[in-house]
């Protein structure tokens, strides 16, 4: 246990701190991430991935930065931008869910090809595994693809695809080999949005806004060289990205930012003239959260030496996705609770401007409950700790679900 | 930066789990009288040779001369066992304000017999505000009169530490004339209760003023770390228990935890304990010094008061009628769990003294 900062870790923080100074003008807001990024965000985007401050451990030749591991510096970066109120980057399924999957599994063409671009937010990529007929149980998917004269010629629909009706490109899972086992018949394409034979259908969520999509496949041809790892390996490479999305999902750097805004919200005066940080029975709750935000961070610089030091992660992994998930939607109930019955104005203002702050509020706390349904349910990853975590026996003749 | 254990760290709590694994069977626990316990004295034999009384003793005064990180390990595996052993009390907040305090003669003359396991230094800090200290006794001189209630550490200790509400921290000898110690039955079998009548007993103050009111609240945070740690340990034990439980144990002719009901209970209770371990191991190294080390503490001790209260209720009930036995003894660790919930503060205490550190409100 050693949480003091290294010579170039208070470099890094110097350093930020002058980025900071000297540029934290230029940084769009915050939130955001549910819409195609404005011209602003893209030249901030572009600016941290320069510094090192997005991808900087992916190598260069790929469009990263190229540093080591370091265990400290990305809770570093993520703290130092959080304290200036600038912008984090673009949180994307392509930036935490895909491009961590080309590195460990993508081809050299692929990984030059497509983790730069997306990196830096001019490639959007969109997610396709759900279906009507499959959602926690991922493996019987329908949606198939056969190949027919140097191409995949994909047929199905896919659903609840987030983003997808401005996404340039999809990581589409898809069944290629109906004869094999339900988990073994499956291969991961990626899959240009333009292509002839895709209609895109958004639907409207519980928050108002097309926020995901129905997708349909007809007759779409892809590229056979656009399949990451072999056909039939679909199942281990969805499997990676969905590691990741959970680790994503359940990242607490969003929680800490969201304790001090709900701090500086009770702090300010309702409309009766008092104000909520006075109230005991409110504080206490936000207190109670913030310990539990505080452990959350904790657990993360833990998790974090563990994968520096090559250790196996095992049940403390498990349980990021719940964790922080559920938490999350904690505090933006009780955001939801401070503001109260002034609180019930509900105004979104769509993609092109900012919502005032009780509809931002009102939107975190409905989309929390979906960040509890989406990447595998909250009951799907207490099935996940209790077996592959705590070792509890698997479900008896049931399918495996979507892991 | 390392957030995690090092292998030193690693082998010293393999060592005193070990310990504690040969001395605290289930049968020491039920043996445990109701009532006014005095020492084990084969199991602090046993925990002074490996160091534990003086784990925050320098080495110059014959100690370990680790640190509360280390000090925070030992209370975790000492909560796994529900080990009925000194340590909150005598092992941390004591030597810790003697250690602040500062004054070289009763280091020297106190830190080595800590270190020995000779001097046990129970600990009563009667206000829980740490500002307010205690205020049921008086001070002339050295000379203290009034009433200590349930220090801790108490069974089997030498002497006892107090912090008083003008900022004095003296020490008493408990063999001392005008000293009455009276044992107590205790919910939590493992650390009896007590209280110390004091008639013009004879006392060395420590420190006093502006100067004994910060130590004895960075004593107070450091007991507070300590008592999240004992009970993450304890917790983790119930939670364990009721795994190995739910593997065994068949109902409807399948292992009950292949049902999600329990499955799901198991899920939960690691899911409160795991980012819990790690704030406690952040408020443990916290009272070392640092800034933040009295907001650590309140929040660990709050947040694991709540994570407790959880997990020994759903370990308990994945036990079945067998959890609500004496004979199974799991008990023991959930009444353990509620003492640690309610000495030096409950949770609701600490986080509002958690607000006040951070200005949060006014009333
Ligand atoms: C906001 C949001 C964004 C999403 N974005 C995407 C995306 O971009 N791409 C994509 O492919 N998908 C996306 N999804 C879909 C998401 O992955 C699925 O909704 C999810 O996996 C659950 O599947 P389902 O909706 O079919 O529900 P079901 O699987 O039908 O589940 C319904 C209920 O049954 C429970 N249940 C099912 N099986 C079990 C079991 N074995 N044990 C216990 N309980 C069980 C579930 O926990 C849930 O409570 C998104 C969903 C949401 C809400």
């Amino acid at each position: 246990m050693d949480l003091t900062y290294s010579e170039p870790h208070r470099a890094l923080q110097a350093e930020i701190r002058e980025l900071a100074r000297t540029h934290g003008h230029l940084s769009p807001k915050q939130g955001g991430g549910r819409r195609r990024p404005d011209a602003r965000t893209l030249a901030w985007q572009r600016l941290l991935v320069e510094r090192g401050y997005v991808g900087r451990t992916i190598p260069r030749e790929y469009g990263g930065h190229g540093a080591q591991p370091d265990v400290l510096e990305a809770a570093i970066i993520a703290d130092e931008l959080a304290r200036a109120g600038l912008y984090p980057g673009i949180m994307s399924q392509g930036i935490s869910m895909l491009v961590p999957t080309l590195l460990e599994v993508g081809s050299e063409e692929q990984r030059r090809r497509w983790i730069g671009p997306t990196l830096r937010g001019e490639i959007i990529w969109c997610q396709g595994y759900s279906e009507p007929g499959a959602g926690s149980d991922l493996a019987s998917i329908r949606t198939r693809a056969v190949v027919d004269d140097g191409h995949f010629v994909v047929n199905g629909q896919k659903i609840w695809t987030s983003s997808a009706h401005y996404a340039d490109m999809m990581f589409l899972l898809c069944r290629t080999e109906p004869d094999r086992p339900k988990h073994a018949g499956l291969s991961y394409l990626l899959v240009s949005m333009s292509t002839p034979g895709i209609e895109v259908r958004p639907l409207v969520t519980m928050t108002g806004r097309a926020e995901f999509n129905e997708v349909f496949f007809t007759d779409v041809r892809v590229p056979v060289d656009q399949i990451v790892l072999g056909r039939g390996d679909g199942w281990h490479v969805a499997n990676l990205t969905l590691k990741h999305e959970r680790l994503m999902l359940g990242d607490p750097s969003k929680l800490v930012h969201r304790v001090e805004r709900i701090a500086e919200l009770m702090a300010r005066a309702g409309v009766d003239g008092e104000r909520s940080i006075d109230r005991p029975e409110l504080r206490d709750r936000l207190l109670r959260l913030q310990a539990e935000v505080l452990a959350s961070r904790c657990h993360h610089l833990r998790l974090l030496t563990q994968r520096a030091r090559g250790e196996d992660p095992g049940l403390a992994q498990t349980i990021v996705k719940y964790f922080g998930t559920t938490l999350g939607h904690r505090l933006s109930a009780l955001a939801v609770d401070v503001l109260g019955a002034g609180g019930l104005a509900y105004e979104p203002r769509g993609e092109a401007a900012e919502d005032d702050e009780a509809t931002t509020w009102q939107i975190d706390y409905m989309y929390d409950v979906g960040l509890m349904i989406g990447g595998g349910t909250s009951q799907i990853q207490k099935n996940i700790i209790a077996e592959r975590g705590l070792g509890l026996p698997r479900e008896p003749r049931a399918a495996p679900g979507r892991s | 930066m390392e957030f995690g254990l090092s292998d030193t760290q690693r082998l010293f709590e393999r060592a005193l789990r070990n310990v504690l694994a040969g001395h605290v069977p289930l049968d020491a626990l039920h043996r445990l009288p109701a009532s006014g316990a005095d020492l084990d004295a084969k199991l602090w034999a046993a925990l002074t040779e490996l160091g534990l009384p003086g784990v925050l003793v320098p080495e110059t005064f014959g100690g370990a001369g680790l640190g509360t990180f280390e000090a925070g390990l030992a209370a975790e595996a000492l909560g796994s066992f529900a080990a009925p052993a000194p340590f909150v009390g005598a092992a941390v907040m004591a030597p810790l304000a003697i250690l602040r305090a500062g004054r070289e003669a009763a280091q020297a003359a106190w830190l080595p017999r800590i270190a020995a396991g000779t001097a046990r230094v129970a600990v009563a800090l009667a206000g829980l505000d740490a500002a307010a200290g205690s205020t049921s006794v008086q001070r002339h001189g050295e000379r203290l009169s009034g009433r200590l209630d349930q220090p801790i550490d108490l069974a089997g200790a030498t002497h006892v530490l107090t912090a008083l509400a003008d900022g004095t921290i003296a020490l008493v000898a408990l063999d001392a004339p005008g000293v009455r110690v009276t044992l107590r039955a205790s919910l939590d079998r493992t650390r009896p209760l007590g209280e110390v009548a004091l008639a013009e007993a004879p006392a060395e103050i420590l420190t006093a003023g502006d100067d004994g009111r910060r130590v004895a609240a960075a004593m107070l945070a450091a007991g507070r770390a300590m008592l999240a740690a004992d009970t993450l340990g304890a917790a983790q034990t119930m939670l364990d228990r009721a795994v190995a439980h739910a593997q065994q144990r068949e109902q409807f002719g399948r292992p009950i935890g292949s049902f999600q009901a329990v499955k799901h209970l198991c899920a939960d209770m690691a899911t409160m304990l795991e980012p819990a371990r790690a704030l406690v191991w952040h408020a443990a190294h916290a009272q070392d010094g640092r800034d933040d080390a009295r907001l650590l503490a309140c929040h660990a001790k709050a947040h694991l008061g709540e994570v407790g209260r959880e997990v020994a209720r759903m370990a308990t009930e994945v036990h079945g009628g067998m959890g609500f036995t004496h004979e199974l003894g799991l008990h023991y660790w959930f009444k353990r769990i509620g003492s640690n919930r309610q000495l030096l503060g409950g949770p609701e205490q600490c986080r509002r003294e958690a607000a006040a550190l951070q200005g949060w409100g006014t009333t």
